[in-house]
């Protein structure tokens, strides 16, 4: 009796485990595969990056070494003997570029998506938007070429200055190099990255409800009134995502500081790039410098999902 | 067609002149990649095609173009696949650190390709693993499965899930639900994003940089090789032809998304 028993429990107990596995077989198959790369791929990495980060004077030719903080007390700690103030110098240039290119992108973009989104013929405004948009596919690499060839001593804005200033007798424009310059990299940045700045303030200002901008000019607002006290107000979170998406990508960004830039626009994405496959490699301040531009971008991130506009990030 | 009214706003003008500054450069380099000139200036010498030529007998350039188009084909081919089964998964399902796994799906679209590109290395190095083209498309994936994954989940959002529950409802198995009513209708959205995954792989350079070794050389590479430290002409021509194939892909792409999202309506 009891043998069968256990035999018909140890049934339920074979058909229960069946039951759980084929309920986890369509998750598993959809979410498994993807899931492993990730892991394996990004997330492994990273923490090996901070792992790695955490051991000071790492050389690939080290097998191991202490672990300690040093890596970074040598960015950030004044008092460490080691502390070299050109690494704050560069993190500190990768913060300016960014915000300044991230100012022109929202200066230059905000009336270009406004126009599209509400003043644009409504038949033409999705054409438009991508036409606007399509470079962001196109290699930054390449278009950042372009630019080189533009801002060169040789290249077609000199050309076009001297042009210009043979019209005006008595008077020589200043032509100049503009490539390797921090212009150079400005310029770079916000040809890069007004797409993005554009895409999604259009996705913010076409959800606006123009009866409102209506109501207030019906009131009595004047324009600039409506802009600032109704519009402004209402796509704020839309600027503070294209804002914040913008300055990350930029603050990442290694081809324009690297092609447009010299020597003297070192940023922290091109002091990463060197210690791992630059002349003087140092891996563990590499990862560090690394960590650090992560978190810098976790910052972003986090300020993003609490202020900024989520719905218009994903529609773009 | 309505015509396009003239744009009489300085708003209008504005966004006019910030489309001959997104075009603009493109543009110039188009013009001086006919430029006949010995010297790379950027004086007009007439045009010619000898640029183009000299690209053309380019063997290097024919072997990176290789490597790319095999790294790019590749690695789609498999994200397809496994990004697709992800967004299905993550709009099917809920379970617990749900929140964690689309998260991290999403940090390959934000976390800065230097950081992905170093870790990888470092994860490769410490695994072992020689590096070849192998590796350049083990970590292409990672980004294609998560732009296709994004892209796809975006069109699922906009399904009617009835659609489904009704083919279970009428006998299909979950699996042929999936393929006979759930794939076709997913379709544009993943062609869409397999196209925007491809041009994405082939214009990558840094994450290529970091896992290529000796053994692969993609032809961002060796542009950048090559233009790093200055302008090169027939890297001009070369310009030119990639921005176009990548330009019209990506329209292609764009076109595909927006037919498949106004299909139903």
């Amino acid at each position: 009796m009891s043998a069968s028993l256990s035999k018909g429990r140890l049934r339920g107990l074979a058909t229960g485990w069946g039951y759980h596995l084929s309920r986890l077989t369509g998750p598993l198959a959809l979410l498994g595969p993807a899931g492993l790369w990730l892991l394996l791929f990004l997330v492994l990495p990273t923490l090996l990056i901070l792992d790695i980060s955490l051991v000071p004077g790492l050389r690939p030719e080290d097998v191991d070494s202490a672990y300690g903080l040093g890596n970074y007390s040598k960015l950030f700690n004044p008092f460490d003997p080691a502390f070299d103030p050109v690494y704050l110098q560069v993190i500190w240039r990768s913060v300016y570029y960014a915000t300044v290119s991230t100012l022109a992108c929202l200066v230059l973009g905000f009336p270009v998506a406004y126009w599209l989104a509400i003043m644009a013929p409504r038949r033409w405004r999705n054409f438009l938007v991508v036409a606007f948009v399509l470079p962001l596919w196109t290699s930054s690499l390449l278009r950042s070429y372009a630019w080189m060839s533009i801002l060169r001593p040789t290249g077609l804005l000199n050309s076009f200055i001297a042009w210009l200033s043979s019209f005006i007798p008595g008077v020589e424009l200043p032509t100049q190099s503009w490539l390797y310059t921090s212009t150079a990299v400005f310029v770079g940045l916000t040809y890069n990255f007004l797409p993005y700045m554009v895409l999604i303030l259009y996705a913010s200002l076409e959800k606006l409800d123009i009866s409102l901008l209506e109501a207030a000019a019906d009131l009595g607002a004047t324009p600039r009134q409506v802009f600032w006290k109704v519009t402004v107000p209402q796509t704020l979170p839309g600027i503070a995502a294209g804002c914040l998406l913008v300055f990350i990508t930029s603050m990442g960004d290694f081809v324009v500081p690297t092609l447009l830039g010299g020597a003297s626009s070192m940023t922290i994405s091109r002091l990463i790039y060197n210690q791992f496959l630059g002349i003087t490699r140092n891996w563990g301040l590499g990862s560090a410098l690394s960590m650090v531009l992560i978190m810098a971008v976790s910052l972003a991130i986090a300020l993003l999902l609490k202020y900024g506009d989520r719905d218009s990030v994903k529609e773009a | 067609m309505p015509k396009l009214s003239f744009p009489n706003t300085w708003q209008g003008w504005l966004t006019i002149a910030l489309f001959g500054f997104m075009y603009g450069p493109i543009v110039v380099l188009g013009i001086y990649s006919f430029n006949d000139s010995r010297r790379y200036t950027s004086v007009w010498q007439g045009f010619s095609l000898r640029w183009y030529e000299s690209l053309f007998q380019d063997a290097r350039i024919f072997r990176a173009l290789q490597d790319t188009l095999f790294v790019a084909i590749v690695a789609v081919a498999i994200s397809s696949v496994s990004g697709t089964l992800m967004a299905i998964g993550l709009c099917k399902y809920y379970f617990p650190g749900k929140g964690v796994y689309r998260g991290v799906s999403y940090l390959p679209l934000i976390i800065p390709d230097i950081s992905i590109a170093v870790a990888t290395l470092v994860f490769l190095a410490s695994m072992a693993i020689p590096l070849s083209i192998w590796t350049i498309i083990a970590a292409h994936m990672v980004f294609c499965l998560a732009y296709i994954a994004v892209i796809v989940s975006s069109r699922l959002g906009s399904l009617d899930p009835n659609l489904e529950e009704a083919a279970l409802d009428l006998g299909a198995t979950p699996t042929q639900a999936l393929i006979k009513v759930l794939l076709p209708q997913l379709m544009p959205a993943i062609v869409a994003g397999c196209l925007l995954a491809f041009v994405l792989s082939v214009d990558d350079l840094l994450i290529s940089s970091f896992t290529a070794g000796g053994g692969a050389n993609p032809l961002p590479l060796e542009i950048f090789s090559r233009i790093r430290n200055g302008v090169k002409p027939d890297m001009n021509a070369l310009s030119v032809l990639l921005i176009l194939a990548s330009g019209m892909i990506a329209a292609l792409a764009e076109y595909l998304r927006y037919k498949g999202s106004t299909m139903e309506r």
